[in-house]
C-alpha cells in the first residue's frame, strides 16, 4: 500500500515536472504575453558610441553652403524668368511688380465692348472693381489688368459661354501674355470630366477661380475664391443667421446633407456615399437621384425610397437646425452649399478632397470648418460628436465672422482677391495671418497705416496691451472773425484742464489764414494749428501730428467741461474700438416713406454720437481716408453735415456695435441760428449741440429755413450711405454711461466728478 | 502559475492528517520537493524571458558600427522620382491611422541597417548624429509604435540629412527594400541640404517616389504644399552655444550680415547699403588671418575687427539672411537663437515650417530684387513691433529650431493636425509666445452679437427656506417684461418646497429643481431648463429692483452679452500696509465686480463656472458657503478680459454683504473673509484679473429734464 502510494506520488512529481519542462514553452507564451505589456516598447537604441557620430555636416560646410558664387542671382532670377512660366508660374516670374511702383496698386477694367455683354455675376464683380478705392481708367497707372470678356463660365455647354476668347485676347495691346491680368473663374470644363480647362490660354494671368483642385492651383499667384450663385447681393449682404451663442451650442440636428446623388461620374464615389450616415435621429444625410434628363436610367434599388424620404426635409430647415453640414463636392470641388452653411451658422464639415479652400492663402479654416477627407466619409459623425462644445461654440461665430468679412456680398468677395494680390506686391506691409482670422477682418485692417496690433484699436485684449493714456484734442475751427471766439477760447482752456490731453490741434477750415500764434491762448499742452483744405472730410483726414491712439474731436463752438472730458476719456479706454462721446443722434426705419429717417429728438435710444465732441481711435481717420471709396468722401463734401454721420456708420460697420453716450452736465444750448460759416456755405459745420426735444419745429423763426434744410440733408446723406454700404450699418444703444456715483444721494464730496451734476 | 501551487498547498492540511504520522514526514518531503521543482521550474520558465529581455538591453548597449549589414544588388529596383503632384489625398494611405480618440499618429521607425553595395563598399555614412538624436526624439515621443502593422508613417533609418553625404542611386534602391515601402506610400524622409553643384536642386534629388519630404530649403517649385513639411536647416550651433534670451529693445547695430559665403552681386549691394547708411550696418565676412586651432566658424571679421560668432548676432536688430547655393540656410536658427530678426532675401523660398508658422510676425520677407530698399523698408517697422518681433523669433527658436527633437515633433505634429484636422493645434498655440498666451485674452464670445430681445432671460433664484420672500421675489420678478422662465433652486435636503398650488400664479413657466446637496455653487449649474442665453441670478430677499430696472437690465446686457451685469457693485482694491488686496464695499467712484445676487449673464459662464474654475476655487466656494459671486467675477473677467457693467444708481439693499446682521463683528469678519477670498483667487488665477472702471449705465433719458412718462425705464433709481 505504502509502496503504491510512493509510486502515485512519484508518478505525480514526474509528471508535474514534465509537464513544465516540455508544456513549459507554451506556459512561457502565456508568461511572455502578460508581460510584454508591462515591458517596455522597443524603441530606438541608445547607441554607445552615439556621441561620436558625425554631424550630418560639417559647420564649416554648413556656413559654406556648397559654392553660390556659381550662378549669378541676376543671371538665375532672368532663367526664372524664362523656365517658370505658365503652369508654374509664380509672382516673381510672371508679375510685373514695377508696374505697381510709381502709382501703386491701380486697378484697370478693359472697357466693356457693347456687343459683348456679360453675365450678371460679371457685371457685379467688374462695377465692385470699379467702385473700389484701386480702380483706375488710366492704363498706364495700372498695376493690375481686368478683362472685360466674361470667363466666368467656361462650360462650353453653357449659354454664358464666350468662344474665341484667344484671338479675343490677343486683340488686345494691353493683354502682354497675360502678366499682371487678374481672371475670374467659376465653373470651368464640363460633362463629364470637369476638369480645370479654361478653353482659352491664360498666359502668365492670375486666375481667381472657385472649385480649384491644389494641383493645378499656383500657391502664392492664384487665388481660390467661393462659387457664389447669382444672385448673390452687390454690396452689404445678408448678414449670418447666427443671432445668439446658445449653450450647449448643439442644435436639433447634428449632421445635415440634402443634395443630389450622382450615381455615375465624377464626384459620384462620394455622394453615392452619403445615405450610409443618416440615421434618422441626428444625422440626416438625404439624397435624391432625380436630376439630368436622363437619371432613370441609372437608377438603383434606393432611388424610390430615397427620393420620397428627400421630399419630407425642407433644405432652409436643416440649414437653420444643424450643428454641422456636410459639404461634399459636387460634379465640380466647391458647391453653393458651401457659402450657405457659413451663412447659416452650420459649422461646414468638408468632404472635397484635394479643393484648394477659397482664400486659404489668408483663412485659416481650420478654425472654422471641419475638413474631413471622403475616404472616412464613415468616421465623420464620430468625429465631429466627439468635438467639445466650446470648440463648437467658436467655430459658429467665425463662421459668422468670416461670411461677413469676407463673403456675404460680391464687393467683398472681389475686395478680398485685391487685398490677397495688394498684399503680395510688399511682403513686409501685409497683412499677418492673424490679422485675416481674427475680427474685424483684414479689409478693415491698413497695413499701410501700421503692421502692429497695438496700433489698431481692435486687439488690445488678444495682445495684451492697452491704448496709450492720453489724447489728441483736434478742433475744427470755422471762425470768420479776426479774433478767436469766445467758445474756442474757453474750449481750449477746459480741454488742456484735463490730466489725459497731450497736445492741442487746431484745424483752420477758413479761407482767411489763421490768427497769429500769439493771439492763441497759453496752454499747458502743446498747441498746434494745421491749415485744412477746407474740406469736409478734412476732418477725418489722418494728420501725421496725431500721434495718440486717442483723438477728441471737437467743434469750435462746442462747450465742455474738464470733468466731462476727463470722464468721457476714461470710459473711452475701456471701449477703444467705439465712439465715445456727448450729443447724440438716432435713425429709425420709416416705413411710410420706406427710407431711413434720422432723429435729432431727444430719444430713449442712439446710434451716432456727433463728432463735435466724441473721442475715438485716431485709426479711424486712416480708415475714413484710405478706405472708404472716393466717391463716398466726394458726396459727403458735396452734402454738408454729412461727414460726422459718415464716421458713425463707418465705426458701426466696422465694429458691428453702437457708440457710447456719456453724462453731459448741461444741454448744448441751440448754436444753430448763430452758426458761422466761413466763407461758403459748403463748409459748414453740423449743429455741434443736441437740439431741444422738439427741434427742429421749435428752432426761432429766421433760423428754421436753414435749420429743416440741414435736417432733410442728414436724412438724405443717411439713406444715401445705407444704399452705397448695402444696409444701415448703424446700431441703437439705449444706455448712457454715467459715473458710478451720478446724482446718488451721497456727499458731494465722496464723487470723483460731482461737477458733472450741476445743473 | 503562482496562483495553482499556493492552491493545492492549501488543499495539503486537510490530506495530510488522514494519513499516519509515521508517514506524514515523508509525504511532507515529497510534497517539498514537489513544491521546490514547483518552484525552480517556474524561475527556470521566467528567467529565460528576462535574460532576453536584458540581452536586448545588451543590444541597446551597441554600437552603430554593429548593425545588420544589407548588400543592395546593383539590379535592385529603383523608386519612381518624387511625384510633384502627390498631395494626402492622393498619395498618402489614410486608413492606416484610423480614427483613434487621440488623434495622434502611429509612426513606426525601421530598424538601423548598413547599406553596402556589391562590393561591399558602404552607401551613406550609418547614420548622424543628428539623425540620430531626431530618431531618439520620435521614439521618446507619442506617436511612436514599435509595431510596424499599427504605424500610420513609416520613418526609415537610413539617413538622408545631407544629399552630400550619400550616393543617390544606391540610396534610393535602400529606401525601396525596405519591408514596408509599397512606392513610398506613408514614408517620411528627412532632408536638410538638398541637391548638390552645380545646379543645386531645392528638394533631395533621391528618388523617393510617393514618400513625405521634410526638407530644408525648398522653393515653390518644389514643394508640395500640403504634402511635404518645409523644416530648418539645424544649426549644430544651437546646442553649443548658449546665447541668453536678451531683453527686445535697440541694439548697437541696425542691420548685420553675418554669412561668409556670399555671393559677390549680394556682397556688393550690402557693401552699398553699408557705405549708405554707415555704422549701423556691418557686413561680416570670413577672418583670413586666423591663428591656428581657432575654429573659422565661431569667428567673424570685419576689416581688422574680429567678431565672435554666434554672439554678434545678439549686437543687432536686424540680420540678413540671404541664400546660398541651397535656400535653407543654417544661419536663419542661429539669428532666430540671438533674437536677431531675420531680414530673409530669398526668392521663392518656403519658410520653415511655413504651414502653421506666421513668418510676418517673426522676420521680414525681401524680395532680391528690393534689396536696395533694405534699409528704409527697415525703418519703416514701428520700434513697439520690432521688439515684438525680436521676441518671437526667439520664441520660434525655442519651440522649433533649438534641437533636433523640436524639429522632428513639430514635423510630426503638421502631419497629424492634417490627418485629424478637427483635433489640430491652433494658429495661437503654435504662434504665440508664452508671455503672450499669458497676458493674452481670447473672448469665448467674441463674435459682436447683441442678442434678440425676444429670447429673454431666464430668472435663476436660489433659495433654502425663506418662502416668504421668495414668493414675493417671484411675484416682482414675474413683472418684467422680458422674463421668460423663472427657476427656483430648492437648496434644502430638509424640506420639501411648497405644494404647487402655494406657488404664486405667474405668466411663464416656473420650475423648481431641487439640488442633492446644499451648495453654493448649484446657482451656477448649467441646469438643461435654462433655455435662454441670458441668465437673472437673483437672490430669494432681492425685492427691492423694480421691474424698470430689471428689464433695462437686461437690455444692457444685450448690449454686452460677454459680461456681468449687475446692480450692487463692489470693488477691489490693493492695500499697501498690508501688501494684499483688499475688498470694499463703501460707496466708491469705481466697481470691479458685481454681486450676484442681482445680476445678468451669460449660460455659457455657467458651463465655465462648474467644468472649468480653475483650481480649487469650487470646493473652496462650498466649503467656505461664501464667495461664489467674486469667483464668478473673476472667472468671466479672466476669460473675457472686460470690466462688469453696474446698472442703475445705487439702492438700499438689504445689504447681502451682512445676510446674518447680528452686530458690526460679524459683518467685519463677513468682510475680512471676502478680502480673503481676493486674496485666494488672485493667487490661484495668478493674476488680478478684474478691471476696474468708473462708469455705470443708466437709460439715456436718466435725470434729464424730460417728461417722465415718455422714458422708456421712468421706474428708475427710487430708494
Amino acid at each position: 500500500m505504502q509502496t503504491r502510494k510512493k509510486y502515485i506520488f512519484l508518478t505525480f512529481l514526474a509528471s508535474w515536472l514534465l509537464l513544465f519542462f516540455f508544456g513549459g514553452d507554451q506556459l512561457r507564451h502565456f508568461a511572455f504575453f502578460s508581460g510584454r505589456k508591462a515591458k517596455a516598447r522597443r524603441s530606438w537604441p541608445h547607441w554607445t558610441d552615439r556621441s561620436l557620430l558625425k554631424n550630418f555636416a560639417d559647420p564649416e560646410e554648413l556656413q559654406r553652403d556648397g559654392d553660390p558664387s556659381l550662378l549669378s542671382p541676376r543671371e538665375r532670377r532672368a532663367a526664372w524668368l524664362s523656365s517658370y512660366k505658365s503652369s508654374r508660374c509664380r509672382m516673381e516670374t510672371c508679375f510685373d511688380f514695377s508696374r505697381c511702383e510709381k502709382h501703386g496698386f491701380k486697378v484697370f477694367t478693359y472697357p466693356q465692348e457693347r456687343d459683348q455683354p456679360v453675365s450678371e455675376s460679371y457685371g457685379k464683380i467688374l462695377s465692385s472693381i470699379e467702385r473700389s478705392r484701386y480702380h483706375t481708367a488710366n492704363p498706364e497707372e495700372a498695376c493690375l489688368f481686368i478683362l472685360s470678356i466674361d470667363t466666368l463660365d467656361r462650360d462650353h455647354l453653357s449659354a454664358q459661354y464666350v468662344r474665341d476668347v484667344d484671338e479675343k485676347i490677343r486683340g488686345f495691346p494691353l493683354w502682354n501674355g497675360g502678366r499682371n491680368h487678374l481672371i475670374f473663374n467659376l465653373y470651368s470644363g464640363t460633362w463629364p470630366r470637369y476638369t480645370g480647362d479654361l478653353g482659352f490660354d491664360i498666359g502668365q494671368a492670375i486666375l481667381a477661380k472657385a472649385s480649384f483642385d491644389t494641383e493645378s492651383f499656383r500657391p502664392g499667384f492664384d487665388i481660390s475664391i467661393p462659387l457664389f450663385s447669382k444672385e448673390h447681393p452687390q454690396r452689404g449682404g445678408e448678414r449670418g443667421w447666427l443671432y445668439q451663442d446658445s449653450v450647449p451650442p448643439k442644435k436639433k440636428y447634428l449632421l445635415v446633407f440634402k443634395g443630389k446623388r450622382y450615381l455615375t461620374g465624377i464626384g459620384s464615389g462620394t455622394r453615392n456615399a452619403l445615405h450610409h450616415i443618416h440615421n434618422g435621429k441626428d444625422i440626416i444625410s438625404l439624397t435624391t437621384c432625380k436630376h439630368g434628363k436622363d437619371w432613370e436610367k441609372h437608377k438603383d434599388t434606393r432611388c424610390d425610397k430615397d427620393n420620397v424620404d428627400y421630399e419630407k426635409f425642407d433644405y432652409q430647415e436643416l440649414l437653420h437646425n444643424s450643428t454641422f453640414c456636410i459639404v461634399p463636392r459636387g460634379r465640380r470641388l466647391g458647391s453653393f452649399r458651401f457659402l450657405e452653411a457659413l451663412q447659416a451658422a452650420c459649422i461646414p464639415v468638408l468632404l472635397s478632397d484635394g479643393w484648394e479652400l477659397p482664400f486659404a492663402e489668408a483663412i485659416d479654416w481650420g478654425k472654422a470648418a471641419v475638413v474631413g477627407s471622403e475616404r472616412l466619409l464613415l468616421q465623420i459623425p464620430s468625429a465631429v460628436r466627439c468635438i467639445h462644445p466650446e470648440r463648437v461654440l467658436a467655430f459658429q461665430q467665425q463662421t459668422q465672422f468670416l461670411w461677413d468679412a469676407y463673403f456675404s456680398s460680391v464687393d467683398k468677395i472681389v475686395h478680398t482677391t485685391l487685398e490677397i494680390i495688394k498684399d503680395r506686391l510688399s511682403p513686409h506691409r501685409s497683412r499677418s495671418r492673424f490679422l485675416w482670422n481674427a475680427l474685424p477682418g483684414g479689409l478693415l485692417v491698413l497695413p499701410d497705416f501700421s503692421t502692429h496690433l497695438g496700433d489698431f484699436p481692435f486687439y488690445y485684449l488678444q495682445h495684451g496691451s492697452s491704448p496709450s493714456k492720453k489724447f489728441t484734442a483736434f478742433i475744427r475751427a470755422v471762425s470768420q472773425a479776426e479774433s478767436l471766439s469766445q467758445s474756442i477760447l474757453r474750449l481750449i482752456q477746459a480741454v488742456s484742464g484735463s490730466q489725459y490731453c497731450a497736445q492741442i490741434l487746431g484745424l483752420w477750415s477758413c479761407e482767411k489764414p489763421p490768427p497769429p500764434s500769439g493771439k492763441w491762448p497759453q496752454t499747458s499742452v502743446p498747441l498746434t494749428i494745421i491749415q485744412g483744405r477746407r474740406k469736409l472730410s478734412d476732418r477725418f483726414f489722418p494728420f501725421e501730428a496725431i500721434q495718440t491712439d486717442a483723438v477728441l474731436s471737437l467743434d469750435e463752438h462746442t462747450s465742455l467741461s474738464t470733468s466731462e472730458v476727463d470722464f468721457a476719456f476714461v470710459v473711452w479706454l475701456s471701449f477703444p474700438e467705439r465712439i465715445v462721446g456727448f450729443p447724440t443722434q438716432s435713425h429709425f426705419w420709416d416705413a411710410e416713406q420706406g427710407r431711413w429717417g434720422y432723429t435729432s429728438k431727444w430719444t430713449n435710444e442712439l446710434s451716432i454720437v456727433l463728432t463735435a465732441a466724441a473721442f475715438y481711435h485716431r485709426y479711424y481717420h486712416s480708415l475714413f481716408t484710405e478706405y472708404l471709396p472716393a466717391g463716398l468722401r466726394e458726396l459727403v463734401d458735396g452734402l454738408a453735415a454729412c461727414e460726422d454721420i459718415l464716421m458713425n456708420v463707418l465705426v458701426a460697420a466696422v465694429t458691428k456695435l453702437p457708440p457710447i453716450k456719456v453724462t453731459q452736465r448741461k444741454q448744448h444750448k441751440e448754436v444753430v441760428a448763430q452758426q458761422v460759416e466761413c466763407g461758403d456755405g459748403a463748409a459748414g459745420s453740423p449743429p455741434p449741440g443736441q437740439r431741444s426735444p422738439s427741434a427742429p419745429h421749435s428752432a426761432p423763426a429766421k433760423a428754421k429755413g436753414a435749420d429743416s434744410r440741414r435736417f432733410s440733408q442728414r436724412q438724405d446723406c443717411l439713406n444715401q450711405l445705407a444704399d452705397w454700404f448695402g444696409y444701415m450699418p448703424l446700431v441703437s444703444s439705449q444706455l448712457r454711461l454715467d459715473p458710478v456715483l451720478f446724482k446718488d444721494q451721497v456727499s458731494v464730496l465722496r464723487k470723483k466728478y460731482p461737477r458733472l451734476e450741476k445743473p | 502559475i503562482m496562483c495553482a501551487s499556493a492552491k493545492y498547498n492549501t488543499r495539503g492540511p486537510a490530506l495530510i492528517p488522514r494519513m499516519k504520522t509515521k508517514h506524514r514526514i515523508y509525504y511532507i518531503t515529497l510534497f517539498s520537493i514537489v513544491l521546490l521543482g514547483l518552484i525552480a521550474t517556474g524561475m527556470f520558465q521566467f528567467w529565460p524571458h528576462s535574460i532576453e529581455s536584458s540581452n536586448d538591453w545588451t543590444v541597446e548597449k551597441r554600437s552603430v558600427h554593429d548593425v545588420p549589414v544589407v548588400k543592395i544588388p546593383a539590379d535592385s529596383p529603383i523608386p519612381e522620382r518624387g511625384d510633384l503632384s502627390c498631395r494626402m489625398h492622393t498619395c498618402f494611405d489614410v486608413y492606416r491611422c484610423g480614427f483613434n480618440p487621440k488623434n495622434k499618429i502611429k509612426v513606426y521607425i525601421y530598424s538601423l541597417k548598413k547599406y553596402v553595395d556589391e562590393y561591399g563598399t558602404s552607401v551613406s555614412n550609418t547614420i548622424s548624429r543628428e539623425y540620430n538624436e531626431l530618431l531618439t526624439a520620435i521614439s521618446d515621443s507619442e506617436f511612436y509604435t514599435d509595431d510596424v502593422n499599427r504605424a500610420c508613417l513609416f520613418v526609415p533609418s537610413i539617413d538622408v540629412l545631407n544629399q552630400n553625404a550619400l550616393r543617390i542611386k544606391e540610396t534610393a534602391q535602400a529606401l525601396a527594400q525596405l519591408s514596408r515601402w509599397d512606392r513610398g506610400t506613408n514614408h517620411l524622409l528627412f532632408n536638410m541640404l538638398p541637391g548638390g553643384p552645380p545646379d543645386y536642386n531645392t528638394a533631395l534629388d533621391v528618388p523617393r517616389d510617393r514618400a513625405l519630404l521634410a526638407g530644408g530649403g525648398f522653393s515653390t517649385w518644389t514643394y508640395r504644399q500640403g504634402y511635404d513639411v518645409s523644416i530648418p536647416v539645424y544649426s549644430p550651433l544651437s546646442g553649443e552655444v548658449d546665447l541668453p534670451e536678451r531683453g527686445p529693445g535697440p541694439r548697437r547695430y541696425f542691420i548685420l550680415s553675418s554669412q561668409m559665403a556670399l555671393h559677390p552681386e549680394y556682397r556688393l549691394e550690402l557693401e552699398a547699403l553699408q557705405a549708405e547708411n554707415g555704422e549701423s550696418v556691418l557686413i561680416l565676412d570670413k577672418c583670413t588671418n586666423l591663428s591656428d586651432g581657432v575654429p573659422a566658424v565661431r569667428k567673424r571679421c570685419y576689416k581688422n575687427q574680429v567678431f565672435d560668432y554666434p554672439q554678434v548676432l545678439q549686437e543687432s536688430t536686424f540680420c540678413v539672411v540671404l541664400r546660398g547655393a541651397r535656400l535653407g540656410q543654417a544661419v536663419l536658427s542661429d539669428v532666430l537663437q540671438a533674437g536677431c530678426v531675420p531680414v530673409i532675401i530669398a526668392d521663392s523660398y518656403i519658410l520653415p515650417f511655413s504651414e502653421v508658422l506666421d513668418w510676418k510676425r517673426a522676420s521680414v520677407v525681401i524680395p532680391e530684387e528690393k534689396m536696395p530698399e533694405m534699409y528704409s523698408i527697415l525703418q519703416s517697422i514701428p520700434q513697439r513691433q520690432i521688439e515684438e518681433m525680436q521676441r518671437q523669433a526667439r520664441w520660434f527658436w525655442e519651440a522649433y529650431f533649438r534641437s533636433m527633437k523640436a524639429i522632428a515633433l513639430a514635423t510630426l505634429q503638421i502631419i497629424n493636425d492634417r490627418i485629424y484636422p478637427y483635433a489640430a493645434i491652433s494658429y495661437e498655440e503654435w504662434n504665440d509666445p508664452p508671455a503672450v498666451k499669458w497676458s493674452s485674452v481670447s473672448n469665448p464670445l467674441f463674435l459682436p452679437l447683441i442678442p434678440p430681445q425676444s429670447q429673454g432671460f431666464t430668472a435663476i433664484v436660489l433659495t433654502y427656506d425663506r418662502v416668504e420672500s421668495l414668493f414675493r421675489v417671484i411675484t416682482e420678478v414675474s413683472k418684467v417684461p422680458s422674463l421668460s422662465k423663472l427657476l427656483v433652486v430648492w437648496n434644502n435636503q430638509n424640506k420639501n418646497p411648497p405644494e404647487d398650488s402655494l406657488w404664486p400664479k405667474i405668466r411663464v413657466p416656473l420650475k423648481v429643481v431641487r439640488t442633492a446637496e446644499n451648495k453654493l455653487s448649484n446657482r451656477f449649474f448649467p441646469y438643461d431648463e435654462i433655455e435662454t442665453e441670458a441668465v437673472l441670478a437673483i437672490d430669494d430677499d432681492i425685492i427691492m429692483l423694480t421691474s424698470d430696472e430689471l428689464q433695462f437690465g437686461y437690455e444692457v446686457w444685450r448690449e454686452f452679452p460677454d459680461r456681468l451685469v449687475g446692480y450692487p457693485g463692489r470693488l477691489h482694491l490693493w492695500d499697501h500696509e498690508m501688501n494684499k488686496w483688499k475688498y470694499e464695499s463703501e460707496w466708491t467712484n469705481e466697481v470691479s465686480m458685481v454681486l450676484t445676487g442681482a445680476a445678468f449673464y451669460h449660460k455659457y459662464f455657467n458651463y465655465l463656472y462648474t467644468y472649468k474654475m480653475p483650481g480649487d476655487i469650487k470646493n473652496w466656494v462650498d466649503a467656505h458657503m461664501n464667495c461664489e459671486d467674486i469667483a464668478m467675477n473673476f472667472l468671466v473677467a479672466n476669460v473675457t478680459g472686460k470690466s462688469v457693467i453696474k446698472v442703475t444708481p445705487r439702492k438700499k439693499f438689504k445689504c447681502p454683504e451682512c445676510t446674518a446682521i447680528d452686530g458690526l463683528s460679524l459683518d467685519q469678519t463677513h468682510m475680512v473673509e471676502r478680502s480673503e477670498c481676493i486674496n485666494k483667487f488672485a493667487s490661484v488665477f495668478g493674476t488680478m484679473p478684474l478691471k476696474v472702471v468708473e462708469h455705470r449705465a443708466d437709460p439715456v433719458l436718466y435725470k434729464d429734464d424730460f417728461p417722465e412718462k415718455l422714458k422708456s425705464f421712468p421706474n428708475i433709481g427710487s430708494l
